[in-house]
């Protein structure tokens, strides 16, 4: 027990490190500006005294550790600073947005996860069959899309085709969400993306998830277990599944963190006021606050769920839980 | 059928005499110009650099193959002088063209030439090839033709405004022809941007996969070779930089150092160069360890030689497949980058952000069906060229396993 503890700390430890790289970079990128912060948000025009005057107020007169603690500091509280673009409050400004696009990709993940491991599953069992054939050429297809393709296309069926001449149809083009519609409006609103998001992750974690199973199913000990004539089922119950736990809840979450950057694009084809549309107008608009509190929020949910895939098939090896 | 050699299409006792020198040579500087073309036109006659590229790339891999490893040498006559009557042709009915934008013209002609002899010198392995394959082959063999022939096949120009707004398929313009796929938002024809959209998209993507190659390779093969602080420095900057997600990474690194073809170009070919070092680093530790590695180092060969002639002929297979999954993923990265409305500046035709420019049309289907698809062609066009990569890289693959067993 104690091999698979020093394991995962490890791990831990390892993930701490490229946390604080990562903290590193995404606080040191003002730095990198041409010219500084300053003269780049108050323009050409800005006389000597005023970015002067900036630069006390946002601390740039400090050196970059001070600098780089203070912001740490104020990012862990919540503290993002103001919007360079609209003035408003950074922190409150994404805490809507994130949870947007939480639930955008929950509900993408919920859909896609089962179906993804189901359709995976079979299309290992039943390899080189016609479903199997079929499963790979459509995936093959749907990883060869980009993500607007898929978005437009599901717009053009579930929607523009099914609107009547009274305006209505089934689902809205347009995912604009605001903080007081209700639960069902938004389930309604955010279908589409949320379909266009899980057609794109289950053509992934599918071809991942077959994979996977194959390899297993080539072992020696299936061999072994089907040559003693175990059944079937028996044998996939009892000795492939366990054993496929890790592969397949490595997917799981690999496919979690794709969600996140495939949101992104998702997000701008439906106009839906989620954290990656913020980020993308944040980019245009050079709007440094902003862009560092996005990015900080997608880059830290990608790394926890790598670390917990990578957690989860340490814990889930069997190899390293019944230590000989 | 006999099988007549002829002195031009018969260069290989030239590079045999003067040893691997001169290709080696000629490699490097023809990657070198390559890279000059790209990055020195890119802001101004992007479509000449682009046509540069397409040919210099296939130059590199003539080069450095040798055109015996292409079977060139047994070359029939007539196909290359059927090749030779097709450029000339091309010229002689395309003079006003070729006069507008000589070099883009020249060069595209150069590089459909040289991709014409380089299918002809292997039609025995493409004949043989599964249907899937065929079509990739056959879909990549169209977009190398758009791109390379944009200048004169696109009945307009890149940015020449033709008539009014948002005119539906199969209008007349003003001058008379007749716009096959309508107007975008400034009354520009669809068609020709479509066609010039290929060779700046698929260009700009071949380029960016090239440069990510380079580094890539010459790290990974780098830490492999010399191991110890090296390899561990690499290895670790590697894994930060895949620490977060890449579109993210991208748009960080754009919002500081500014946007445009270059920094996008630039920023993929840092970000994606990632995973091919990580490839190229394990393939080439289990070559390192071989027994004529290891003759090589005892020899005195420097690190530079025994990279260049032991570690990457040997690595070779996998790294020519990784080239095409690897062009997969920039091409949509920057598909998804230019719909997101970075990268390409507006006069500049590319399929992503005509995409996004035409998103709107995309109501209107019901009254006009083939108005309401025109945001969906160019989106096509980026999947069929993906779809077509990817099923000649997996014919690729099985016909490498195949000859491993």
């Amino acid at each position: 027990m104690s091999k698979i503890l020093a394991t995962i700390a490890q791990r831990l430890g390892l993930g701490l490190v490229t946390l604080f790289v990562v903290t590193l970079i995404i606080a040191g990128m003002i730095e990198a500006l041409p010219g500084d912060f300053c003269q780049a948000i108050l323009g050409q025009s800005a006389t000597e005294s005023t970015v002067q005057a900036c630069r006390r107020e946002n601390g740039f007169d400090q050196p970059f550790v001070t600098r780089y603690v203070t912001w740490l500091g104020n990012t862990a509280t919540l503290d993002l600073g103001t919007s360079l673009s609209n003035k408003r409050d950074v922190g409150e400004f994404i805490t809507v947005r994130l949870e947007n696009t939480l639930f955008l990709a929950a509900f993408a993940a919920i859909v896609a996860v089962p179906l993804a491991l189901t359709l995976g599953i079979l299309a290992a069992l039943y390899r080189y069959s016609w479903y199997d054939r079929f499963v790979n050429v459509f995936t093959l297809t749907s990883i060869s899309f980009p993500e607007f393709l898929v978005g437009y296309i599901m717009i053009l069926l579930l929607s523009v085709m099914t609107s009547t001449l009274e305006g209505g149809s089934w689902f809205p083009a347009l995912a604009t969400v605001r903080p007081e519609t209700s639960f069902a409006d938004r389930v309604h609103l955010v279908f589409l993306p949320a379909m266009t998001l899980t057609l794109v992750v289950v053509a992934h974690m599918m071809r991942m998830t077959r994979a996977a199973i194959i390899n297993l199913l080539a072992s020696p000990y299936i061999e072994m277990a089907r040559l003693k004539g175990i059944k079937n089922s028996r044998i996939i119950v009892k000795h492939a599944l366990p054993n496929a736990l890790a592969p397949i809840v490595n997917v799981v979450a690999i496919n979690l963190a794709y969600l996140i950057v495939g949101v992104v694009v998702v997000e701008v084809v439906f106009t839906y006021p989620g954290l990656g549309k913020s980020l993308v107008d944040a980019v245009k608009f050079r709007d440094i606050p902003v862009v560092q509190a996005s990015c900080m929020i997608f880059a830290l949910t990608y790394i926890l769920l790598n670390l917990t895939a990578d957690v989860l098939s340490i814990v889930s090896n069997p190899r390293l839980l019944h230590p000989r | 059928m006999s099988t007549v050699q002829s002195p031009e299409a018969d260069p290989t006792p030239i590079v045999e005499s003067d040893g691997k020198m001169l290709r080696q040579v000629a490699c490097f500087a023809a990657l070198a110009y390559l890279m000059f073309l790209f990055f020195s036109h890119i802001g101004t006659e992007l479509t000449s650099a682009i046509g540069g590229i397409a040919c210099s790339l296939v130059a590199v891999l003539l080069i450095y193959r040798g055109w015996s490893g292409l079977g060139l040498n047994r070359m029939r006559s007539d196909i290359v002088a059927a090749g030779i009557f097709i450029f000339i042709l091309g010229s002689l009915t395309a003079l006003g063209r070729f006069m507008e934008s000589p070099w883009s013209a020249f060069f595209g002609l150069v590089g459909l030439e040289i991709f014409l002899l380089a299918v002809t010198a292997g039609w025995k392995e493409v004949r043989k090839a599964p249907p899937t394959a065929l079509f990739g082959v056959g879909i990549i063999f169209i977009y190398i033709m758009a791109s390379c022939l944009a200048s004169i096949i696109a009945p307009y120009g890149e940015a020449s405004v033709v008539g009014q707004t948002y005119m539906p398929w199969g209008s007349e313009l003003k001058d008379g022809g007749i716009a096959l796929l309508g107007t975008d938002q400034l009354g520009r024809d669809t068609l020709s941007r479509l066609i010039y959209g290929a060779r700046n998209t698929v260009g700009v993507a071949l380029a960016t996969t090239a440069l990510t190659f380079f580094v890539g390779t010459f790290l990974g093969l780098m830490a492999a070779s010399l191991q110890g602080i090296v390899d561990q420095g690499l290895s670790r900057v590697v894994d930060v930089l895949m620490a977060i997600p890449q579109l993210i990474f991208a748009l960080l690194i754009l919002t500081v150092i500014g946007d445009g073809v270059l920094n996008m170009a630039l920023v993929i070919a840092m970000l994606e160069s990632t995973r091919v070092f990580r490839l190229a680093r394990a393939v080439a530790l289990n070559i390192v360890v071989m027994d004529y590695v290891e003759a090589a180092k005892l020899r005195g060969e420097s690190l530079l030689s025994i990279i260049w002639r032991e570690v990457l002929p040997n690595a070779t297979a996998p790294l020519a497949a990784e080239f095409g999954l690897r062009f997969c993923f920039v091409f949509l990265f920057i598909a998804s980058l230019s719909f997101l409305g970075f990268g390409f500046q507006p006069p500049t035709a590319d399929w992503g952000s005509m995409v996004r420019e035409s998103g709107n049309l995309l109501n209107f289907f019901t009254m006009m069906p083939s108005m309401g698809i025109t945001p969906l062609v160019p989106a096509f066009c980026i999947a069929l060229l993906t779809v077509a990569v990817n099923f000649v890289v997996d014919w690729f693959l099985h016909k490498m396993s195949g000859l491993k067993e």
